[in-house]
């Protein structure tokens, strides 16, 4: 209880200060179609009324946005081509295969490294100069680079997922493989276990909550990959587009849906990590 | 074990080429010097053999490559032979030299650099050789000769485009970002009631997607650089702020009470207690903010701008198929990063010197 009052008392200051800013921010459009309109000395309320209410307004208001994502997922048949939930299930599966192969890629050279002297000198400093090259740079010519050896649709999204996914993953592995103790090896070398079972007994076990911790993170970032690739391919549809062609007509509800619609998947996909944490942790009997 | 495989592969390899190479016999001579003394190299089975010579071998063998490189055409297979040697010399010749390293007999600094330097080249050569060699079209990836030529011949463009980006959106967006981060967290952390407030949402909005508002910036703030700037300072603010926050609380309670009993007043105590404790917390998100600020910039771009910037030049350069000015675009923000990010370890190491991690020598 101590903890959701604070939570709501700056959500709710969130939205009024929204409401006052739209007043404020879509005020002198307002203005200027009355005049057009001939429409002298309205009164302040209708006024306010007014600028809630625009069609193409600067900010649009929360209710107008909240209808929006009403009428574009819950009103619309899902498989209609002006729908969030199309949209939003098209870059939601490039997003889960991305990251699926950026924890896969992650957790592989996560072995690679801390079994291997070589390639931990050799690698570690490239992946972490791998992210500063900003990979959106990288996503148009992805696109049509696979799309003239015959890969389309979903494969090039995935893979800009994953290229931003697995560094995260990296990090935390190393650090989890890393994290067991040399008195716990000590430990395992008395039992005479081999190293594969070093490695499923103890390392493992040991890295799992600097994995959840680098999915979490991972999960979130693989979403930003999947939406910014499809700024590139207009055809395909998804999240992206739906921010590319709002930006283009000047929609800006349609903007604003999207990008809400954006956070809710986010934060889905973080609390379902966040869940499968939880399952792991009790069935290893991390208590908390 | 892995050593063992290496060689063999390496001495194999350097066999069949011979094999193979045989009939033009003196076509290519550095292709077959390489050759022989590849097969020679199976000597180590029973003779000492240095690792230096390994990494000779590596280099000899990706000259002979790139010297013999066709015009056209795919290349002979004995040369597919000579890459996958030289790729194995090189590879043991890393091993080799970590475990010199490992073992104490090379020094840590000035070796260690070797290696990824080592890797980065043989990643170079392999994309050339390939590239060139199995006559990969230059719309999928151009070779790395084609983009330093590329690179060295439109450095104006380049230039302009960096300005722009980097120069007029990243900076001015990444420090006013950041700034309002701390202090934002400054303010926050003196009220509980703010701080459990503010604390879900930060992580929350850190966790979002804050490059989508990129469209609605640009509608706001218009084409140019200022638009760009803004998204860079809405993606800089919540990670710093989240991380200010964890690092206000990292100076224990010890430490508190030590201030308290010199009565210390409340700025006191953030200027010489708290604020030097949150240093590596502050840089953590300074490093993450250097990245995420280039990103920003760049995909704002796709959204609008005028004709010049990175963003602009990269989406505009793949609708023409010029890759290669993509890619020399793309070294460049890989170089502007990179610098970035360097700058920014380097200062922390410099102001966070007490720190364990900076400590230990590997930060």
């Amino acid at each position: 209880m101590n903890r959701i009052l604070p939570v709501l008392t700056i959500l709710l200051a969130i939205v009024v200060i929204w409401y006052a800013a739209s007043v404020w921010m879509n005020a002198p459009w307002q203005t200027r179609l009355n005049e057009r309109a001939d429409l002298a000395n309205v009164p302040f309320t209708e006024f306010v009324a007014q600028t809630w209410a625009q069609d193409k307004p600067v900010l649009p208001s929360p209710h107008q946005v909240a209808g929006e994502i009403w009428n574009a997922t819950i009103a619309l048949e899902p498989t209609s081509k002006r729908s969030l939930a199309y949209h939003g299930w098209i870059t939601l599966s490039a997003t889960l295969l991305g990251f699926a192969f950026g924890t896969s890629l992650g957790v592989l050279l996560a072995v690679a490294i801390i079994h291997n002297d070589a390639s931990d000198r050799s690698l570690m400093p490239w992946i972490i100069a791998s992210q500063t090259v900003p990979i959106v740079a990288v996503a148009p010519m992805l696109v049509v680079g696979l799309n003239a050896v015959g890969l389309t649709g979903l494969v090039p999204k995935a893979l800009i997922s994953m290229y931003l996914s697995f560094f995260p993953v990296v990090v935390g592995m190393v650090k989890g493989l890393r994290s067991p103790e040399g008195i716990q090896l000590d430990l395992l070398r008395t039992y005479d276990a081999t190293p594969w079972q070093a490695f499923w007994k103890l390392r493992w076990p040991a890295a799992m909550p600097f994995l959840f911790a680098s999915m979490k993170v991972g999960i979130a970032i693989s979403l930003v990959g999947a939406i910014v690739a499809e700024l590139s391919n207009t055809a395909g549809g998804g999240l992206g587009v739906r921010l590319l062609t709002g930006s283009v007509n000047g929609q800006t509800v349609q903007i604003w849906a999207a990008l809400f619609i954006a956070a809710g998947l986010a934060a889905v996909l973080v609390a379902v990590v966040g869940r499968a944490e939880h399952m792991v942790n009790r069935r290893t009997g991390v208590r908390a | 074990m892995l050593q063992l495989y290496l060689a063999l592969i390496a001495g194999g390899c350097g066999l069949l080429g011979l094999a193979a190479s045989l009939p033009t016999l003196g076509a290519a001579p550095l292709m077959q010097i390489f050759f022989a003394v590849s097969t020679l190299s199976l000597l180590r089975l029973v003779l000492p053999w240095p690792f230096w010579l390994d990494g000779v071998l590596a280099a000899l063998g990706a000259w002979a490559l790139i010297a013999s490189l066709p015009a056209e055409g795919l290349m002979p297979l004995h040369h597919w032979l000579a890459l996958i040697a030289s790729w194995a010399f090189a590879w043991l010749f890393v091993e080799r030299l970590a475990a010199a390293i490992r073992a104490g007999k090379l020094p840590e600094t000035g070796t260690g650099l070797v290696i990824p330097l080592i890797f980065g080249l043989a990643l170079i050569v392999i994309w050339e050789v390939v590239t060139r060699g199995a006559s990969v079209s230059p719309v999928l990836l151009p070779a790395p000769s084609a983009i330093a030529t590329r690179f060295a011949a439109s450095t104006g463009i380049l230039w302009a485009d960096f300005v722009q980006t980097f120069i007029k959106s990243v900076i001015p967006g990444y420090i006013i970002g950041c700034i309002a981060g701390l202090l934002v967290a400054i303010a926050v952390d003196r009220s509980p009631f703010l701080k459990a407030g503010i604390m879900p949402i930060g992580n929350f909005m850190s966790a979002l997607p804050i490059i989508g508002i990129a469209p609605i910036m640009v509608m706001w703030f218009g084409f140019d650089w200022q638009s760009k700037a803004a998204v860079v300072v809405a993606m800089t603010f919540f990670p710093m702020l989240v991380n200010t926050v964890a690092g206000l609380n990292a100076a224990s309670a010890i430490e508190r009470d030590l201030m308290s009993t010199y009565a210390a007043s409340y700025r006191q105590t953030l200027m010489k207690l708290r604020l030097p404790a949150a240093g590596p917390f502050i840089f953590n998100a300074l490093k993450i903010n250097s990245t995420l600020a280039l990103i920003g910039a760049i995909v704002a771009e796709f959204f609008g701008t005028p004709v010049v910037g990175m963003g602009f030049r990269i989406s505009t350069g793949v609708g023409r198929l010029a890759i290669d000015l993509v890619w020399a675009e793309i070294a460049v923000a890989a170089i502007a990063g990179s610098a970035f990010y360097g700058v920014i370890a380097l200062i922390e190491r410099g102001v966070t010197f007490w720190h364990p991690s900076v400590r230990g020598g590997r930060a």
